[in-house]
Order: structure tokens, then C-alpha cells, then sequence
């Protein structure tokens, strides 16, 4: 296939692709990696902060802990809660697209002044003060995520529901009879698939990203969670002597949002050349 | 131009005043019943309901929202739960050290940035293009939080070069407050030992926050310069001869940078997104600080104001933005 070839020539995207596949297959094959999973939440004290080795290959943390386990199961979390916000997201935010770029009048305009209103603040400014409202906890974090993300999704599939609007199969098709959801589900949505797919890749790594950030200041993930922010801000006090502790986690974020990044650029390249950012 | 800002300004208000709604709606919803709250465990239903008129919530949602106006308007935004001072007063007190950083940062970023995308357009598929591609990347994939940690970890524990913590040394007298920002009253008052304190101070946390935005400006600006040098205009400027150097200054630049301009407008929003963690990092007595603070011992009307204030100040950064925009391609300005 013409595409996939194309595809195979961005070397970073590719790599993009690569670090993302192997990082689901860590996450889900996570049990069959280590032997004992409660071992995550059990620490040995006696071997307390002990540097990396050939037994822990991440070293221990504060409690004992594997650290190497813990930014393994980490990742499932990562992955588990950044899907569920962009998955949430989308399902708020690409209806109340279609909706806004198909009709004209006050519903349209009242759902822009609202992206435009959640858009006013920088992302996690707002999330704090909803995860604030809801109370802290991983929950509320993804939840006032899912809040700051939706508004991209509805901007991006406007635009191309506008673009698309006045194109004249969506005429012919509306000469047909056809009513307007069906125009929309059957029509307009598989065309406005892949500018979403796009944005939900690079929404997947900042996402990740952003849950970090709530973990390291800890409104987000809670003790005991793995949450590698949550596990950067606990190994912050035993630094310099146990820098294990904070590098392998972050380590872990940085590899996987990159993965997510370089993905998500290469798609866009691939999908729609006028948005390149660069070559 | 002066339309083009008025048309800006006039989109702002609506999403400002829906702000206001939704911070009004979280003010209401955290205490399901304030007025129980705020007489007390043991108060019986007629302290409650003495309360409830004294406050005004036994109003209808409305009037209440409309007082709540009024009382931002005014500036009042409530006490702090910590520090039982106006909440505004404590914002605007720690503003200008958060100004001075993202100031600093959004100054370092670009200064670096522009220079390092147009260089690496023109010396394109190099060595030193490759090298700036991958920083770019990079740069937007590492946590800032962890960055900030590992930069002291190594600079100011193992090394002992820049200080650990704070923006200023313990014990010594900060610059005369004319504008609170160090570097300028330092320089108004002469005090030029005190211009270097204060630049110590703010090295690690101004370059912890200015990599993503560094590495995003150097991105668009190779962008914009690759695609500018595409252009017919240039091809004629060397064939007429002029000197490469020339070409690029005067010609080149100018067209390219727009794309990062207007990065520079959401560069904020993340910059003050980024400025929360790194404040609390490194001890900087900023917003930042003070809005971790504030969550973490839930005093609900700090968070509540700071959103507003940033908001604000947000919507202001972007129509300043979209103004620099216009008047460097005044095409943007004739569309509307």
C-alpha cells in the first residue's frame, strides 16, 4: 500500500510507532514480566534505597520497592487513564463538533462560546480547580482532563465539518433525502475520522504528560499508585544519593510521550500535508 | 488596525463572562450548604438561616451571580483559608515574580529558538539541522517537573554552582520594590550585585520552563524559514546577486517568523500551566507556588481566583499575540 509506504520513510514516526507498540505490550504483558504483581506495593525495608543491580534493575525505592516494577506497572496506568480521557473527550467533544459545524444559529454559536470558555484558561490551571471541586484523587484528575481536552476535539472536527459542509456529495446527498444524522454518522464523520485520530494521538501524550504533573503535585494519583509523577515526588526527598528513584519514572514518561508525539506528527504529515509542521 | 484589536477585544468578553459563570457555579457547588458551613457545628436552624440572609444566599441563583459580578468587579474575590488576606492581594503581591520568570523564560525561548530554527532551515540535512530536530522533539516530550529536579540534582546538590531553592538569598535585602520584578529595580537602583543574585537565582527555573517553548519556536521558525526560502521572491533576490546573509535578514526572516508568533500566544498558556509545578520546585513565591499551595490545603477561593486571574490574563497575552500577528502580516487584519 501507497500509504503505508509513505509511512515507512518518516523514520520517526516510524520509531514513534515502534516505542508505542512495545509499550503496550510491556503494559499488557506486564504479569507475565513480573512474577508477582502485589510485589509493587510490598517493600522490603531491609533493602531499602539500594542503587540499580543486577537483582533490582531499577534499584529500590524508599520502602523497598522494585522500581523497575513499579514504572512497568506504571505505564498500564499511564495508558489506562490517558485513554479513557481522550476516549471521554472525544465522545463529548466530536458530537458537539458535528453539531456546532453542521447547523448555523444559536446552538452552534452557544457551543463555541463554551469551547471557547474552557479554552480560556490554560489546561491545567483548570483542572486543578475542577479536580479541586470533585476532590483529588485519579478520578477527578481524569475527569477534569476529559473537561480541558473535549474543546480541541470539538474545534478540530468544526473545522473540517465547515470545510466539508457546502462539498457536493453532502448536497447531492441531502437531494436524496437523507436525514441529517445519517448525513452526518455515514458522510461527514468518516471524513473528519482522520484530523480526530490525529489530534487523539498527540491528546494521548499530553495527556500522560499533564496526569504526570497532577501525580507529582499530588492531586492526582494517590499512594500507593505506581504513577510515575506520584513516584518522581516520592524519590525527590533522597536525592542526590538515590537518583534511581526519580530518573527511571520520569525516563518512563519521556520515552512514552515522545513514542505518542513523534506518532502523531507522522500521522499528521501522512493525513494532511497542509497541516505539516515541518519536514 | 485599531478595528481589527476592537473586533478581538469584543470576541474576548463573552468567554471571559462565561468563565465568570463557571467559576460562579464551582463557588456555589463546594459547600453544598455555605451557610451551615459558616455558622458552625453546632448552630441550630435559625443561626443557619440568620446566616443565610446576612450572606445573601437565600437569593435567587441569579441575583447571587449578579452580586458575585459586582464583587469582582470590585476586586473582592474573598479571603484566603491560609492566610486570611484577600485572595486578590496575595495574587497580586506574587505577581510579579511569576511575571519575571515566565518573562525571562518566553525571552530565553525565543532568543535561542528563532536563531537555532532559521540556522538549522538554512544549513538544512545537516549535522547541526538533525541535532536541532531532535532537540525539538525532545523538548516537548520531557516533563518540566522532571527536568527542574534533575537540574538541581546536579547543578546546585552535586555541583554547587546555582542555588538549590528560592529567588532571592536568605538574609539579604531584595532590590527596592519600584515593580517588583528584581531584575528591573535592581537596574533602576544601581545595584548591579544585586542584577547578579537575582540572575542566579533565576537561571535553573527560567531555562526548566523556557525548553518547551524553545523548542517549539525553534521548530516553527525552521518551519517558516524552509518554506520562505521556497519562494519565488528569494530566487530572484539571488539571482540578482544579493549576498546570502542579506537574503536572510531582511528578506527570509520576517516572513517566517509569524508561524512562531503565533505559537507564542498558546506558549503562554503553557508556560503558566508549567510555571505551577516549577514554582513549587524550586521554591519560586510565585502565583504558581501559591496556587499548589492553595489545592493542596483546599482553600477553594484562592484556586477559584486564581483561574480568573489567569484567565484574564490569558485572554489578554492572546489578543496581544493576534495584534503582533496583524501587524506582521496585515493580511490577518483584513479578514474580517
Amino acid at each position: 500500500m501507497l500509504i503505508l509506504k509513505k509511512f515507512l520513510r518518516d523514520v520517526p514516526a516510524v520509531l514513534g510507532f515502534g516505542i508505542i507498540v512495545a509499550l503496550c505490550l510491556i503494559a499488557l504483558l506486564s504479569p507475565l514480566i513480573i512474577s508477582d504483581l502485589e510485589r509493587i506495593y510490598d517493600g522490603d525495608l531491609a533493602a531499602r534505597l539500594q542503587p540499580p543491580s543486577l537483582e533490582f534493575w531499577f534499584g529500590t525505592d524508599s520502602l523497598g520497592r522494585d522500581v523497575f516494577a513499579r514504572v512497568i506497572v506504571g505505564s498500564r496506568g499511564a495508558l489506562q487513564v490517558a485513554l479513557s480521557v481522550v476516549a471521554l473527550a472525544i465522545g463529548i467533544g466530536v458530537p458537539a463538533g458535528l453539531y456546532a459545524g453542521y447547523t448555523n444559529g444559536w446552538g452552534s454559536q452557544l457551543v463555541m462560546r463554551l469551547t471557547d470558555v474552557f479554552l480560556a484558561v490554560p489546561q491545567l490551571i483548570l483542572a486543578l480547580s475542577v479536580a479541586q471541586l470533585i476532590g483529588r484523587g485519579l478520578g477527578s484528575a481524569m475527569a477534569a482532563l476529559a473537561l480541558t481536552y473535549w474543546p480541541f476535539f470539538c474545534r478540530t472536527v468544526y473545522g473540517e465539518v465547515r470545510r466539508l459542509r457546502n462539498a457536493l456529495f453532502i448536497e447531492a446527498q441531502q437531494c436524496l433525502g437523507a436525514s441529517t444524522p445519517r448525513i452526518l454518522f455515514v458522510h461527514v464523520l468518516p471524513n473528519v475520522a482522520s484530523a480526530v485520530i490525529v489530534r487523539a494521538t498527540i491528546g494521548m501524550g499530553f495527556t500522560i504528560m499533564t496526569t504526570a504533573v497532577l501525580g507529582f503535585l499530588g492531586v492526582g494519583a494517590t499512594p500507593p499508585n505506581p504513577d510515575w509523577g506520584l513516584a518522581v515526588a516520592e524519590g525527590r526527598d533522597y536525592l542526590p544519593q538515590s537518583w534511581w528513584t526519580v530518573a527511571f519514572p520520569g525516563l518512563g514518561i519521556f520515552i512514552t510521550v515522545l513514542g505518542f508525539n513523534l506518532f502523531g506528527d507522522g500521522l499528521r504529515d501522512l493525513v494532511d500535508p497542509r497541516l505539516r509542521r515541518s519536514r | 488596525m485599531a478595528r481589527f484589536v476592537l473586533h478581538r477585544l469584543v470576541l474576548t468578553i463573552p468567554a471571559l463572562f462565561g468563565l465568570l459563570v463557571l467559576t460562579f457555579i464551582m463557588l456555589r457547588v463546594v459547600p453544598n450548604d455555605p451557610s451551615a458551613a459558616l455558622a458552625g457545628e453546632n448552630a441550630t436552624p435559625e443561626q443557619i438561616a440568620e446566616v443565610r440572609r446576612a450572606y445573601g444566599f437565600d437569593q435567587p441563583l441569579w441575583k447571587q451571580f449578579v452580586i458575585y459580578v459586582g464583587q469582582v468587579g470590585t476586586g473582592n474575590l474573598g479571603n484566603s483559608i491560609i492566610s486570611n488576606r484577600p485572595v486578590l492581594r496575595d495574587i497580586a503581591d506574587r505577581l510579579p515574580a511569576t511575571m519575571e520568570l515566565t518573562f525571562v523564560s518566553l525571552l530565553f525561548a525565543t532568543v535561542v529558538g528563532i536563531p537555532i530554527g532559521a540556522i538549522a532551515a538554512v544549513w538544512y540535512q545537516s549535522l547541526f539541522d538533525h541535532a536541532v530536530r531532535v532537540l525539538t522533539v525532545a523538548g516537548l516530550a520531557i516533563a518540566s517537573f522532571w527536568f527542574a529536579i534533575i537540574l538541581q540534582m546536579i547543578f546546585a546538590m552535586e555541583l554547587d554552582w546555582l542555588p538549590l531553592r528560592g529567588r532571592f538569598p536568605e538574609g539579604l535585602a531584595p532590590p527596592y520594590h519600584l515593580t517588583g520584578l528584581y531584575f528591573v529595580d535592581s537596574l533602576l537602583t544601581l545595584r548591579f550585585d544585586l542584577f547578579g543574585r537575582a540572575a542566579e537565582y533565576i537561571l535553573m527555573p527560567a531555562f526548566t520552563l523556557s525548553l518547551a517553548g524553545l523548542a517549539s519556536i525553534a521548530r516553527f521558525t525552521r518551519a517558516g524559514v524552509l518554506e520562505t526560502l521556497q519562494k519565488e521572491f528569494v530566487h530572484y533576490a539571488e539571482a540578482a546577486g544579493y549576498r546570502r546573509l542579506r537574503i536572510i535578514w531582511v528578506y527570509v526572516l520576517r516572513n517566517s517568523v509569524v508561524g512562531a508568533t503565533t505559537q507564542i500566544g498558546l506558549l503562554f498558556g503553557g508556560l503558566i500551566s508549567s510555571a505551577v509545578a516549577v514554582e513549587a520546585i524550586f521554591d519560586w513565591p510565585g502565583v504558581g507556588s501559591y496556587a499548589v499551595n492553595a489545592i493542596l490545603s483546599s482553600d477553594y477561593k484562592a484556586v477559584l481566583a486564581i483561574t480568573l486571574v489567569v484567565g484574564l490574563i490569558y485572554a489578554l497575552v492572546n489578543i496581544m499575540v493576534d495584534v503582533v500577528h496583524a501587524w506582521l502580516d496585515p493580511r490577518v487584519a483584513e479578514k474580517l
